[in-house]
């Protein structure tokens, strides 16, 4: 076994660099990914390496970058297409929803559509509008298409490796902002694209996460420790299909469930998740399931946004909630309920 | 450095003034020096051959459309009046040629061979596609206007970063000019000078939109801004349309990029059986479509080159009832898919959710059984 310490978009990087080195038929396409190597220099070097044919500056269409990948992939090429930011998908929405996620079933099996759609999500990196969004649920909402995260370098090069070896279209949302965060990663390590993973063991809480909010759940579980509360934490991965067992699993031990992600929470992945699990467990459920997440407001000008995140205190304030400990709740719903306001 | 862009080049552009034509309504060869150099081996069994083909495309079509009326097909969008436009090009393709079309394209199925057992089960709504894509080199039947465009031109591109001289046909209405897609799949077809051919049938209408709703300009026109070269063609002529294909297909072949044909028609059916056209057309128009009829001027130009034409309609006539019992038979005893299909080819392989909610479905239906 042979590691090494890369940043999380180096982990990308190299992920793309062996893809496009074991098949020939993986080529890459987005904006500025070329000469500039992506605005996040996800992509440095690639072009040089592989040449313009494989690495391709697209024109400025979203809607055409995933449209032409559906026509590469009749002729068996496996495209690894790239949307700058999460906020400029949706003029692509109908050629992922109504076509990649479609084309398989459309054609009885016939058509493969080996796409990989890499998608830079999530804030806190301080941008402007449309450059801090999650819009994972809207694509998980679709069936055909598989929607996975990443939380760590090594998760990162593991599972951009098998989704671009998938023969299932695969979003691929990238947690822009840990892409400067560095971990160890063994190449040689493989990974579904089904399974959740248990990141930390705990007996008395769980805790769902992905993408950049699993950190934050840890940092969450190593201060509910010091108070000697047992987070247990789990990397949903895959957002579709979600792995439920999992957390369903876990939570027949702990009998507690917090579900943390940065999109709103208004029919996201903590709605499904919950009901997944009430459906499943509820005989095993001590406490209603908490749900901490990005407020149902667009997403904030950035100098706000830390506000907006789910946050380490955050998710102790719903761990405390599960626990029927003291939280930042208590009077708020006691005045609430006074005046008969809804929750 | 500085940087000079050139003028759309309205010379890109031909037939603008008065559509591309090489047979008159009465049969007449009119001369073309574009197109003639291009129809030099279209002699009379050539041109009996397009003409039984433009026989069985609209026999298909109408019995399409009695099915449809009698209850054994639940819709059909009919291309009466489109045949020339949709033969013609048909047959100047290569079998490993792609075809990308819309949900009116019939005869580009049929043409390439599909099997009209399996192409019934779309319009009997037993399926969402009808053939094999990959058998049939035609990508399934597109209903979301423009969107094929995209598919054509990636395959292009792809054809090309294979050095193969396979090409890519897209097709679309009018209206499907309006839409995003199609604009796109134009940028990047002309920024790659990918070997695809956009094929715009304009058959006047986009449901009940007349195309002057869609632009102030002959749709030919908009491809010269993109550096695309456009041919604007008579579309119920099959020989001018057969004569554009070819040019643009041996361009598109030789590394000489995308061609945009504009084939002028009509669409003298409803948008589809569930349409009502006299609500926003009238008779003269329709009247006046009718007597440019794409197959009466082929009988008309065989007549004068001296074709029994007691022996061509005779034999079009068996194919066409050939064809149209094939059809019949299809239609009136294909099998219902069962409830399992619902489940079937989401993904490469199913999830576990799915499979939980076949079974779940399953143990419904059987706790049901003999209740109802």
């Amino acid at each position: 076994m042979t590691t090494e310490t890369l940043t999380l978009a180096k982990a990308v990087n190299a992920a793309l660099a062996d893809s496009l080195d074991a098949d020939d038929r993986v080529l890459l396409m987005g904006e500025d990914i070329g000469k500039l190597g992506g605005v996040f220099r996800v992509t440095d070097g690639l072009q040089a390496r592989f040449g313009e044919e494989r690495v391709i500056d697209a024109p400025l269409a979203e809607s055409a970058i995933i449209g032409t990948a559906i026509g590469m992939g009749y002729r068996g090429f496996r495209v690894v297409a790239e949307i700058q930011f999460d906020g400029f998908i949706y003029p692509a929405f109908d050629q992922i929803v109504a076509q990649v996620a479609k084309l398989h079933f459309r054609s009885k099996g016939r058509v493969k559509v080996p796409l990989t759609i890499r998608v830079p999500f999530g804030g806190a990196i301080g941008s402007v509008e449309h450059h801090s969004e999650s819009p994972e649920a809207y694509f998980a909402h679709t069936a055909g298409l598989r929607v996975v995260t990443a939380s760590t370098p090594q998760e990162a090069y593991s599972t951009l490796r098998a989704a671009i070896a998938s023969d299932d279209p695969v979003l691929f949302f990238e947690p822009k902002g840990k892409y400067y965060t560095k971990g160890e990663v063994d190449r040689s390590i493989t990974r579904d694209l089904d399974t959740a993973n248990v990141v930390a063991a705990g007996r008395d809480v769980t805790v769902a996460a992905y993408g950049p909010t699993v950190e934050t759940a840890l940092r969450a579980a190593i201060a509910a420790a010091d108070e000697g509360i047992e987070i247990e934490v789990i990397d949903l991965r895959s957002i579709s299909p979600l792995d439920v067992d999992t957390v369903v699993e876990s939570v027949r031990r702990t009998g507690r469930l917090v579900v943390a992600h940065e999109a709103p929470g208004e029919v996201s992945v903590s709605s499904e998740l919950i009901t997944s699990v009430v459906e499943r467990a509820f005989s095993s459920l001590e406490a209603a399931p908490e749900r901490v997440t990005g407020y149902d407001t667009p997403y904030p000008p950035s100098a706000i946004e830390h506000d907006y995140l789910p946050s380490l205190d955050r998710i102790l304030d719903a761990v405390d909630r599960t626990l029927g400990r003291r939280s930042s709740r208590d009077e708020l719903d006691t005045a609430m309920a006074s005046t008969g306001a809804a929750r | 450095m500085s940087i000079t862009v050139p003028a759309p080049d309205p010379a890109l552009a031909v037939g603008i003034d008065c559509p591309l034509r090489v047979l008159d309504l009465d049969g007449s060869r009119l001369p073309s020096e574009l197109l003639d150099p291009h129809l030099t081996d279209i002699d009379e069994s050539a041109l009996t051959n397009l003409y039984v083909d433009m026989v069985r495309v609209r026999r298909l079509d109408t019995e399409a459309f009695a099915l449809t009326r009698q209850g054994h097909l639940v819709l059909w969008p009919p291309l009466l009046g489109q045949e020339a436009a949709q033969v013609g090009p048909a047959r100047a393709l290569r079998q490993d040629d792609w075809v990308f079309a819309s949900y009116r394209e019939h005869a580009f199925a049929l043409l390439k061979g599909a099997d009209l057992g399996e192409f019934a089960h779309v319009w009997k709504a037993y399926a969402h596609g009808g053939w094999d894509p990959h058998e049939l080199r035609m990508a399934p039947a597109q209903i979301i206007i423009g969107a094929q465009s995209l598919h054509a031109t990636g395959f292009a591109m792809a054809s090309k970063l294979d050095r193969s001289d396979d090409i890519a046909l897209a097709c679309f209405g009018d209206g499907a000019t309006s839409e995003g897609d199609v604009n796109e799949a134009l940028v990047w077809a002309s920024a790659f000078q990918a070997p695809v051919v956009f094929l715009c049938q304009n058959n006047q209408y986009a449901i009940s939109e007349p195309v002057r709703v869609q632009s102030s300009a002959p749709l030919a026109l908009r491809p010269t801004g993109f550096g695309i070269p456009s041919m604007r063609v008579d579309g119920n002529d099959v020989l001018a349309m057969h004569a554009a294909a070819r040019i643009a297909f041996e361009r598109a072949r030789s590394g000489g990029g995308p061609t945009f044909i504009e084939a002028v028609t009509y669409r003298r059916g409803p948008h589809t059986t569930t349409d009502d056209p006299k609500r926003y057309r009238d008779e003269a128009e329709l009247e006046e479509w009718t007597a440019k009829d794409p197959i009466d001027r082929v009988e008309r130009a065989l007549e004068r080159m001296g074709a029994n034409m007691d022996a061509v309609r005779a034999e079009a006539k068996i194919r066409a009832d050939e064809l149209a019992k094939e059809l019949r038979a299809a239609a009136e005893h294909a099998e219902a898919p069962s409830a399992d299909a619902i489940f079937e080819h989401v993904y490469d392989r199913p999830t576990k959710r799915i499979q939980r909610q076949q079974a779940e479905r399953r143990a419904f239906a059987a706790s049901i059984e003999g209740t109802r």
